[in-house]
């Protein structure tokens, strides 16, 4: 694949490398000259010194026959308009854009940036996971069907403890797909299938059922 | 009118005084309270301390009962993100902006997003001029 990098801070760099080990074609558009210098030492000459949000530079790259660009820049607004760019001036199928504000999820999605990337949200979502006392984690988002895929843990003061699956009362659109018991191999659960304490659920969820389904789940 | 304007430049203070000798009511937003120096001394409008990428900020600035916003910030990114926030999020009837670059200006155009680029303007001006 043709892979713009918009922006080679920290991310950029280490994307670049990344996305070079995988064996992509990857051309970066950097504002500063010295960091420019820098990464064409390092990596060959695969770095454009200009803004990445300038119609004139990404056409002088080949924008039109790019399948993705990725704008990991330090500021959101910039991010953004680099995708926009790509998007509606050179028609690049997939955009991709780094965002601080978490906030800032909702007014991407809306102006028709493919996918975002949330540094905040991601930092919570590790922290969630690691911290034992929380109930639900999210592990992924399958954006364009609105489904979360989440794990729930089964405390041992759960009023659900030793029922079968079909007797809670789970959302609708909400599916157990995984059950991890505490000692044993993981299972597919069915209807007859019984919790036990400690249990974690991996279940699949539509976004705004993910608090009834935590409900259902541990009985509360 | 309410009319928010994001920047406090020469640009954005000289539109809230224009504004509000015309009888309306002005909010204007800037990153940098030193910028408020510029708004006339008998201001009456609001002045608020803010980012106006920041939704809570702009909701605080009143952008909800806004009959136009304007960003006239120095950077083009900032100013045509922040009027699609007005625009598509908070549904403000009237949203203009400021873009510099021409070719950005041109391609928001086609998107809907009615910006102003101050250097095609001012190049046909001076040319007029150079010319008559």
């Amino acid at each position: 694949m043709y892979i713009i990098v918009v922006g080679c801070g920290r991310v950029g760099y280490y994307l670049t490398k990344a996305l070079l080990d995988e064996g992509h074609e990857v051309l970066v558009v950097e504002k500063n000259a010295t960091v420019c210098e820098v990464i064409s030492d390092e990596m060959g000459s695969i770095c454009i010194h200009g803004d990445g949000c300038e119609a004139a530079t990404l056409d002088e790259i080949g924008t039109g026959r790019a399948d993705m660009l990725i704008a990991v820049t330090g500021d959101d607004e910039d991010n953004l308009v680099a995708c926009q760019v790509a998007k509606h001036k050179f028609n690049v199928p997939r955009t991709i854009a780094r965002i601080r504000n978490p906030a800032n999820e909702i007014v991407f999605k809306k102006l028709g940036i493919d996918v975002t990337v949330s540094s905040t949200n991601v930092i919570l979502e590790q922290i969630e996971e690691v911290v034992p006392t929380h109930p639900l984690t999210h592990l992924l988002t399958v954006r364009d069907k609105g489904l979360e895929i989440v794990e729930v843990k089964i405390p041992s003061d759960s009023t659900t403890i030793g029922k079968p699956i079909k007797e809670l009362s789970l959302p609708k659109g909400s599916i157990l797909a995984l059950i991890f018991p505490k000692e044993r191999k993981p299972r597919v659960p069915t209807a007859s299938t019984i919790l036990q304490a400690e249990d974690r659920v991996i279940a699949i969820t539509p976004s705004e059922s993910e608090e009834a389904l935590r409900a259902a789940l541990r009985g509360d | 009118m309410n009319i928010v304007i994001m920047g406090c430049g020469r640009v954005g203070a000289q539109l809230a005084e224009l504004l509000e000798a015309d009888g309306h009511s002005v909010t204007v937003l800037d990153t940098d309270a030193y910028s408020f120096r510029r708004l006339p001394t008998n201001f009456s409008g609001t002045a608020l301390i803010g980012n106006g990428l920041d939704q809570e900020v702009l909701k605080k600035a009143g952008i909800e009962k806004a009959d136009a916003f304007v960003a006239v910030t120095q950077g083009d990114n900032r100013n045509v993100m922040a009027a699609q926030i007005a625009k598509h999020i908070f549904n403000v009837p009237k949203v203009t902006c400021r873009i510099y670059d021409p070719l950005r200006q041109d391609l928001y155009q086609t998107l809907g997003l009615d910006g102003i680029s101050p250097t095609t303007i001012f190049a046909h001006i001076l040319k007029e001029k150079l010319e008559s």
